[in-house]
């Protein structure tokens, strides 16, 4: 259930770009979250987390998210 | 409160903001990050955030980072275990430690209290 709601979020924000979620325990919430966008290109390593702690910011204030991990790509 | 976070993060040469200390580590992503400066010798001044609630609001509401750990070198946010991780296995980590703070990196650890 959860990992439908992050990647709707993530979707939003990262439209056309290839998204993932992964609740790593089964218990939902703890997340992978994997996002590969050309918004990233040029862009630190901090810059690309914040774009996608910007898209999670609700679920990362309310506790729906206990623990997260992230990976960011550009494009190749 | 604000202000003493600010001045670890300010006078430290690598700041780990923390659940539990390097002793005894209260969360995965928290020991990750340590392992991982640990192996590129940092000089750690850990701060456990759990002691305080406060601590961590306050410590997001300045770094505008949402998550712990959070990781800094001379005053800049480096990122959280993810990107700590990500930078060792590139080389960039020990690099930039290098860079920052000499060839001479010490690898000691101490833990400070922002309460």
């Amino acid at each position: 259930m959860a990992v439908r709601t992050l990647t709707e979020l993530l979707e939003g924000a990262f439209p056309g770009d290839e998204v993932s979620v992964e609740d790593r325990t089964g218990g939902g919430d703890h997340f992978q979250v994997t996002v590969v966008s050309p918004r990233f290109d040029g862009l630190s390593l901090v810059e690309q987390h914040r774009l996608v702690y910007d898209a999670l910011a609700a679920p990362l204030a309310d506790g729906t998210i206990h623990e997260l991990r992230i990976s960011t790509k550009g494009t190749p | 409160m604000r202000d003493e976070i600010k001045d670890v993060i300010e006078t430290s040469d690598v700041a780990l903001f923390m659940k539990g200390t390097p002793q005894f580590v209260m969360c995965g992503n928290s020991q990750r990050a340590l392992e991982a400066l640990r192996r590129a010798g940092a000089p750690v001044t850990a701060v456990d955030i759990l002691p305080d609630p406060r601590i961590r609001q306050e410590l997001s509401a300045l770094s505008g980072w949402p998550t712990i750990p959070q990781v800094f070198v001379r005053g800049e946010l480096i990122g959280g275990a993810d990107i700590v991780e990500e930078l060792e296995r590139s080389g960039e980590l020990e690099r930039t430690l290098r860079e920052k703070l000499g060839d001479e990196l010490s690898g000691v650890e101490r833990t400070v209290p922002v309460v």
